[in-house]
């Protein structure tokens, strides 16, 4: 019979955790609201909240063990909040990059720029067709653009990373208007002049305002610093036919262009999709953003809670070791209280707050100290296009209440089962215990 | 020996406990055994070190390609071996999910790299005389479930053919495993003969990635380095030669301080683990003083009861520890399938084992030490006294 409840026991625990972590917080701080007023409304509940001070005000002879669960799952919310938060900067800088009212023209099947080339005969048709939006003169706003990988040192570690050095046309500036300077001025088309995007110029050495960089095989001058809010900020901007001469290219990568309007993207595509003579594909650069950005971000996921998950386990453990010990320290205790005519419940549900108070304390520990170590800690990995893309980690107020919930299932798992042990324990087999 | 029974009941004093203990040790080294995994595969550049290889590619940029003219030129320095020379392909088969590395390679290629890639002498002769011919590793084999000789259509991302179709078609002539298996990760390339690259892509002729020049002698590596890249100076392709261990570990660093990360998560393991077993050691021994006290008075020595508390604590990490690094080797195939080709995590060897023993010992003795020497030091009649 006991092994028959402890099983639907079991199966209704992983039933219940799987709703708590598909609640939103609203949801979920209603039912912690609902729970305080059962707790101080009813008898059973206003007799839970007694045994559960009695056992808070005995915390402190049983600190050694309750540190431990508190920071045994203070770790396991730290390691899984820093991880997400690498994953939720990588997407941020990724999603947030392209809009909806540019596009980007790619040679039909390239996977990214760097797999892609246009002519200037090609350049030349694409500028003509409908859908791109126009400045005052009547002049297309499309900025034909160059990607060249250059080779820059790390500031952390010295070594050489690969670092995306893009020629852009003249209309590159109002093709993005979300980039602006922060120091310094453009470049001027023709001169070997660079503008650093704000990530590039944290990250890598020797491209501060003013400084001359050895690209290729010529020295060109930063004349100013750049910010875009995505990863436009990891590039090198300059001129595109200075590009061309320095690396000798012939070919362009892409054209972005702006469009009429978001809705104008069909009736570009399919001008350049008639046109013979082009063979291009053509996306908003939101979409083409997003693209790039899925393989990585999946992968950091993945391992991030795979390495979590395996840690909770581990927690739980020790959690459902501590409530054990913590619940056969108290048996006698629990065995007066019980002898005096506290219900089995009350008893179940002190030792089991008592457990999820400490876990709850472990989650926030745990998210505190990943707030303050990595918030805002800015690194920078490989990304698409075969070069480097700076980006934040970012501990979001939903990365710290996922860590919670993560905090409250070991809570809960670890001290269900020590719990029932001290309502169903026997009164006077209890009694009789050292 | 003649007490492992008493060691082996103290340990099951408190079945649940001691199962609970186990199985929080268990998960630690599961960790310990996977991450380990993912720092031997990021580290393995350097395991090609020994070989006296040198990496030449464009000073330029990584992107920027070498003209086939240098061949020669290389090949005749003093000091030099062998040249090899590949080129990025970027192909991907059906899907652009379904991306994986694969090169255009010269003749000598698989030479060169003898200790990289394992090739049965039938495959590799096939894989010479055929023109479309491609050798793929077991991996990518298993992944798209190809077999040899049948014909396999790639979309080349970056070079389409010269009749203007982006399909490039190969025969499917050899299917390699990596000589070592730390190198796991080139289980998913695919190798195929520049040459037909060369005659059918559209816009590059003549024109090669990067070199692998093997020297006779790794301690001239340097010297050699300096007189290939005299050979193209200020001409517009001038060349970067480094050695292939600096050329991997830039590549690594790029990719972000994994070394950092996973000694992170590992120094968090530990540090929970630590703490978690050490309190319930502590805990175990404190509920059987009173049995210490008595074991004394029977006339086990001190250093028995120092001995015996070390044991069980050893053994007990031991245990779980060794279970929990079985587990990783049996997960990590999973786990490599379900990242889908990302990431190829080599099976636990030897070397983690031997790192990983040393750590359960340390564990181990830390946990047991500061309850085994409050045992030892017990006064028999304060003990029983406070029974």
């Amino acid at each position: 019979m006991r092994i028959v409840s402890n099983i639907a026991l079991i199966l209704l625990l992983a039933v219940g955790l799987v709703i708590g972590f598909l609640l939103p917080w609203w949801a979920l701080l209603a039912l912690l609201g609902a729970l305080g007023i059962l707790l101080g409304v009813s008898r059973q509940g206003r007799r839970t909240l007694v045994i559960l001070r009695l056992g808070l005000t005995t915390l402190s002879q049983r600190i050694g063990a309750s540190l431990v669960i508190l920071i045994g799952i203070a770790g396991v919310v730290g390691v899984l909040v820093a991880l997400l938060a690498m994953s939720e900067g990588l997407t941020r800088v990724l999603r947030s990059t392209g809009s909806p009212d540019t596009a980007i023209v790619l040679r039909a099947g390239a996977t990214s720029e760097l797999a892609s080339g246009l002519t200037r005969s090609d350049i030349t048709l694409i500028r003509q067709k409908p859908g791109i939006a126009r400045n005052a003169k009547g002049q297309p706003l499309a900025s034909p653009e160059r990607v060249v990988i250059v080779n820059l040192p790390k500031k952390s570690s010295g070594t050489t990373a690969n670092v995306q050095l893009r020629g852009v046309g003249r209309a590159a500036w109002t093709v993005r208007p979300e980039i602006h300077m922060v120091k310094g001025r453009k470049f001027r088309p023709g001169f070997r002049e660079l503008d650093v995007g704000i990530g590039a110029e944290q990250q890598f050495a020797g491209l501060s305002l003013g400084d001359s960089v050895q690209l290729g095989s010529q020295p060109w001058k930063v004349v100013g610093i750049f910010e875009a809010g995505d990863a436009h900020d990891s590039e090198l901007w300059a001129d595109a036919d200075t590009v061309a001469s320095a690396f000798s290219r012939g070919s362009y990568q892409s054209v972005t262009v702006r469009l009429r309007s978001p809705g104008a993207l069909p009736v570009f595509k399919a001008a350049l999709q008639s046109d013979p003579r082009l063979k291009v594909q053509v996306q908003t650069t939101q979409k083409y953003y997003a693209a790039q950005s899925g393989r990585l971000t999946k992968t950091i996921r993945i391992v991030g809670f795979t390495v979590a998950l395996i840690m909770a386990i581990g927690a739980v453990f020790g959690a459902l070791n501590t409530m054990y010990a913590a619940v056969s320290d108290r048996l006698r205790e629990i065995a007066t209280l019980r002898a005096l005519g506290f219900g089995g419940l009350p008893v179940a549900a002190a030792v089991l707050l008592e457990a999820m108070l400490l876990a709850a304390l472990g989650g926030m520990l745990g998210g505190g100290i990943a707030w303050l170590l990595f918030n805002g800690y800015t690194v920078s990995t490989l990304g698409s296009n075969f070069s480097q893309l700076v980006f934040q980690f970012r501990v979001t107020p939903r990365l710290l209440f996922n860590g919670l919930k993560w905090a409250l299932a070991i809570g809960l798992v670890g001290g269900l089962f020590p719990a029932l042990r001290a309502a169903r324990v026997p009164v006077t087999v209890a009694l009789r215990e050292r | 020996m003649k007490y492992l029974h008493l060691v082996w009941a103290g340990l099951w004093r408190r079945k649940a406990r001691t199962l609970f203990t186990l199985l929080s040790i268990l998960t630690a080294f599961l960790l310990f055994g996977m991450l380990n995994a993912v720092r031997v595969a990021f580290d393995a550049g350097d395991q090609l070190a020994g070989a006296g290889r040198l990496i030449v590619s464009s000073k330029l940029s990584i992107i920027q390609p070498l003209p086939l003219s240098l061949l020669t030129r290389i090949e005749t320095l003093p000091g030099v071996k062998k040249v090899a020379y590949a080129n990025w392909f970027g192909g991907y088969y059906q899907d652009r999910k379904n991306f994986f590395p694969n090169f255009a390679v010269s003749p000598n290629y698989l030479d060169i790299y003898s200790d990289l890639f394992k090739l049965s002498a039938a495959q590799r002769k096939s894989f010479d005389a055929t023109r479309d011919g491609a050798v793929v590793g077991a991996e990518i084999a298993k992944r798209f479930g190809w077999k040899i000789g049948q014909r396999i259509p790639l979309i080349g991302g970056i070079f389409p053919r010269r009749d203007g179709s982006k399909e490039w078609d190969f025969q499917l002539v050899g299917i390699f495993t990596a000589a070592d298996p730390k190198l796991k990760g080139v289980e998913q390339d695919l190798l195929f003969h520049w040459k037909y690259f060369n005659e059918g892509n559209a816009y590059m002729h003549g024109m090669i990635g990067w070199y692998v020049v093997k020297v006779l002698d790794p301690q001239h590596s340097d010297r050699i380095a300096a007189a290939i890249d005299r050979l193209s100076v200020n001409s517009d392709h001038e060349t970067k030669t480094e050695t292939e261990q600096a050329f991997q570990r830039a590549f690594i660093a790029q990719m972000g301080d994994i070394g950092l990360i996973v000694g992170g998560i590992m120094a968090a393991v530990f540090f929970t683990l630590l703490l978690l077993t050490g309190n319930t050691m502590a805990q175990s021994v404190r509920e059987r003083i009173p049995e210490y006290a008595v074991m004394k008075t029977l006339g086990f020595s001190n250093i028995h009861i120092l001995a015996l508390i070390l044991a069980e604590s050893i053994g007990l990490v031991l245990m779980g520890g060794v279970a929990g690094m079985g587990v990783a080797s049996v997960l990590i195939p999973t786990v490599n399938s379900a990242l889908g080709g990302t990431l190829s995590l080599p099976p636990v060897d030897l070397g983690s084992w031997a790192v990983g023993l040393v750590l359960m010992l340390a564990v181990g003795l830390v946990i047991g030490i500061l309850p085994a020497l409050h045992s030892m030091r017990l006064n028999i009649v304060d003990a029983l006294a406070g029974w």
